[in-house]
């Protein structure tokens, strides 16, 4: 599936979606197949040193449940109705054998059920190889970094004892490189969307994000490139519309016809927090000789606010005021999946935060299984005309 | 039903040692007592605490009760109106609620805190927890982050222990500050002993229960010895209270009396108590006989029965170690499946029973496949819902159709299994 620089635009976009709309990870397992991995590592989410795994000679492919592309008739008689759905689909993917090709899973500490599931999913694909990283919660501090390096180096050594290779300060180093190239890629669209949104639509730009997840960072930094060069060069003049910042999707995944309502119903999304772990960091990594700190410390010191991460030195809510205020956001859109207790737990906070400072919010609640969204369209656009006409 | 007098100065006992403890809150709140610190019943450092005369509150007992007092529900949907979702763990929303309320409940004035140490061991929810207490008091907070366990060993990195050594130094100096003490180390050490023979009692309370008739209910009853477990460790008077159940409870097992008139059922039982309604779930299986020998949830804030005592000779260390490894919130879903296990046949149980609570999923997450687990080899397992602290997720009649068939069932299985083991005899 090598993408020509002589495709357009709308072909390349349309790759893209081709290659994340299936639930059977073909492209992946032809890579493997192909040889140009030793291994295939799926990554749950919301963030993953996936830096760590390609230079061991992996391919880290993100796990993003199943949509609605998928009967769940398996996963539901082990985790209850009141569990999110990504956690049931990822299960029922493993268990109806989609995920027969890869070689490793890892799972982080991001909320309890997705704790739970790393146990459950190595009892029912019947492998010791899942692996889970702890990640630090006390944020900012210097023994956190200490402690992640050394949470880094154990995760390494088992994802070389996946691929039988050993890894060296450069290979880490240059992965390091590669990932940080992709990760100012895909900020150079966001401040493209930022800036000029009527040159790009959120849903391109989520097709090119998610690329990521299944595609080989060699491939996909091509793929942001010649998608950075083509929107640049695009016309037109913006819409009246609402400039919004939607958060509180960094795990499950909505519907991409859900995030395309968004902007059918009058809004211009200005920022998000889709696939918040494929640009994880305000910056980019540092390199101070010890590939695996610098890392490490990028997670403690230089990350972006996440509900699943517990950052004592400041407010996520104070700073998502200020995050709609930097982008000149008439509002903020709070689109969290159905049973998310870290979005849940955050949107109490956001909620006062966002009355305080008198920017107006609307809340939504989704599930990647939706078929429907009348309803939720009808909300969007209620709440777009009260800000149009306010 | 069951016979609620069996054990009656313990009752008692416990009753005054916690009426003197929510007494002790309430001085402070007034501004006549030591300074709060809230916390984490998930294995916790409370010996540290207790050196620096600082008085431990926890959230979640609090919020326990209110469900038991049946005063839970106003707080919940105050919390609610206040943006928290039907789907946040209602023990935070009560809490919450009753914080904006005065802090005032029937049992005492919860102080105000003085530092808010999260020891963030295994469930997320506590993270969210205090950090909305910190946004809302405005008072100083401490993360101590536990790894969680995670290796094939079942045992933390060294790496782990490394970090949670660092963690409480600096939580000592963060003590220093707040009491404008030093850390008296005999204190220190005091306590640890303290908490080490408590522990031990406690073990060996939790082993009588291998007695047929258990002399007591290893869920019904440990619940409620676990409140002078988790406020009073530490202290001369938690000890003497172990020292009075153990001996009591050791009289009863060489007896031979039960809590129950009889004991038809042995039974393990996984998950919290539905605490508003705790009486009435009691009466379910008392009337078939039924008695818990063992009980996960008595283990969240630590596994003295399967062989962890603090040390006095090194303090820190066991702290750290309680912390990391011996409790149940911090140990992965499968090494609960192990746990249970164990007491399936150590304990000799016939059966388990899986309390879903909606508000836990630290617990509850995954629960159907234990329970797959469980039916494949054999064990009748029952699986049923409620919550443990919001009363509107209690059903009273369909839960109670649910354990009548499941015990007739299992009535009947051993039937069953007599008549055939004896047509075989024969
Ligand atoms: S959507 Fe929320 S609750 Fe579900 S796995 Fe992700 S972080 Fe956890
Ligand atoms: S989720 Fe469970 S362990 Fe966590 S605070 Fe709520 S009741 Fe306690």
């Amino acid at each position: 599936m090598a993408i020509q620089s002589t495709v357009s635009f709308e072909e390349l976009i349309e790759e893209c979606n081709d290659a994340i709309a299936t639930i059977d990870f073909a492209d992946a397992q032809a890579w493997k197949n192909e040889g140009h991995t030793q291994a295939l590592i799926g990554c749950f989410p919301v963030y993953t040193p996936v830096e760590l795994f390609h230079a061991a000679g992996a391919l880290p492919v993100g796990l993003t449940g199943a949509g609605n592309k998928i009967e769940i008739s398996h996963a539901d008689s082990r985790f209850q109705s009141f569990i999110c759905s990504i956690i049931k689909s990822t299960l029922e993917l493993a268990m109806i054998g989609n995920l027969d090709a890869f070689d490793g899973f890892v799972f982080h500490s991001i909320c309890d059920p997705a704790r739970n599931l790393a146990s459950v999913f190595a009892r029912t694909m019947n492998t010791k190889q899942v692996e889970y990283i702890h990640f630090p919660q006390r944020i900012p501090s210097y023994e956190a970094v200490v402690y992640l390096e050394a949470e880094y180096r154990r995760i390494l050594a088992w994802a070389c004892t996946l691929t039988g290779r050993s890894v060296t300060d450069e290979d880490l180093r240059r992965s390091i490189a590669l990932y940080d190239a992709v990760r100012s890629a895909i900020g150079l669209l966001y401040d493209v969307r930022r800036n000029e949104p009527h040159k790009l639509s959120t849903l391109e730009l989520y097709a090119l994000v998610r690329y990521g997840h299944v595609a080989p960072p060699e491939k996909h930094l091509r793929i942001l490139e010649h998608a950075l060069e083509y929107v640049r060069a695009r016309g037109g003049t913006p819409k009246d519309r609402a400039r919004v910042v939607v958060v509180g999707s960094f795990c499950e995944q909505p519907p991409m016809d859900l995030i395309a309502s968004i902007e059918q119903a009058g809004c211009y999304v200005v920022d998000d927090d889709f696939l918040l772990g494929r640009r994880f960091f305000t910056g980019g990594i540092a390199d101070t000789g010890n590939p695996l700190y610098d890392l490490a410390d990028a997670y403690v010191h230089g990350s972006v606010d996440s509900s699943v991460k517990h950052d004592l030195g400041h407010s996520k809510a104070l700073s998502l005021v200020q995050r709609a205020r930097d982008h000149r956001a008439d509002a903020v859109v709070v689109l969290t999946a159905k049973f998310c207790e870290p979005a849940l737990f955050d949107y109490v906070l956001y909620r006062k935060a966002l009355q305080e400072a008198h920017m107006p919010h609307v809340f939504l609640e989704f599930e990647e299984k939706m078929w429907l969204f009348d309803k939720i369209k009808t909300e969007l656009e209620t709440f777009v005309e009260s800000l149009l006409f306010s | 039903m069951h016979d609620a007098t069996y054990q009656g100065r313990l009752h008692y006992l416990q009753k005054q040692l916690m009426a003197d403890y929510y007494a002790e809150l309430t001085a402070s709140a007034e501004g006549n007592g030591a300074p709060a610190a809230y916390l984490l019943i998930g294995g916790n450092p409370v010996e540290l605490l207790r050196a620096f005369d600082m008085l431990p509150v926890y959230p979640e007992v609090n919020a326990l009760q209110l469900a038991v007092k049946k005063n839970s529900l106003g707080h919940i949907q105050s919390a609610e109106d206040m943006g928290y979702s039907t789907d946040n763990c209602a023990y935070v929303k009560a809490d919450i609620g009753m914080y904006f309320a005065g802090r005032k409940t029937p049992f005492a004035t919860i102080p105000e805190p003085s530092l808010l140490l999260c020891n963030y061991v295994g469930c997320n929810v506590y993270l969210h927890w205090f950090d909305h207490l910190a946004e809302y008091t405005k008072k100083p907070a401490f993360h101590l982050d536990v790894p969680f366990i995670r290796t094939a060993s079942g045992r933390p990195t060294r790496e782990d222990i490394d970090y949670v050594m660092r963690q409480l130094h600096q939580l000592i100096a963060t003590c220093e500050e707040i009491t404008g003490k030093r850390l008296d180390e005999d204190k220190l050490r005091r306590a640890i002993e303290l908490s080490s023979e408590t522990g031990k009692l406690w073990s060996e309370i939790k082993h009588l229960t291998k007695h047929r008739p258990a002399p007591y209910d290893a869920y019904f009853d440990s619940v409620t010895m676990m409140a002078p477990l988790y406020c009073l460790r530490g202290t001369e008077g938690g000890l003497e209270f172990f020292r009075e159940a153990r001996d009591e409870y050791a009289r009863r097992a060489a007896a031979g009396q039960g809590p129950l008139p009889r004991e038809d059922v042995r039974y393990v039982i996984e998950g919290p108590p539905p605490w508003p309604y705790l009486r009435v779930f009691r009466d379910m299986f008392a009337r078939w006989n039924a008695v818990a020998v063992a009980s996960t949830y008595s283990t969240v804030g630590g596994l003295w029965e399967f062989g962890f005592a603090h040390d006095p000779d090194h303090p820190l260390e066991s702290i750290a170690e309680h912390l990391l490894s011996w409790n149940l919130t911090n140990r992965n879903f499968l090494q609960r499946y192990d746990q249970i296990e164990r007491y399936l046949d150590e304990w000799n149980a016939e059966a388990l029973v899986i309390h879903s609570v909606k508000s836990c999923r630290l617990f509850s997450a995954g629960q159907g496949d234990m329970r797959e687990y469980f039916t494949k080899r054999n064990i009748p397992t029952l699986l049923v819902e409620s919550d443990l602290e919001d009363p509107r997720y209690f059903s009273e009649a369909q839960m109670r159709t649910r354990i009548d068939a499941f015990f007739e069932s299992l009535a009947h299985r051993k039937l069953t299994a007599s008549a055939s083991a004896s047509g075989d005899k024969a």
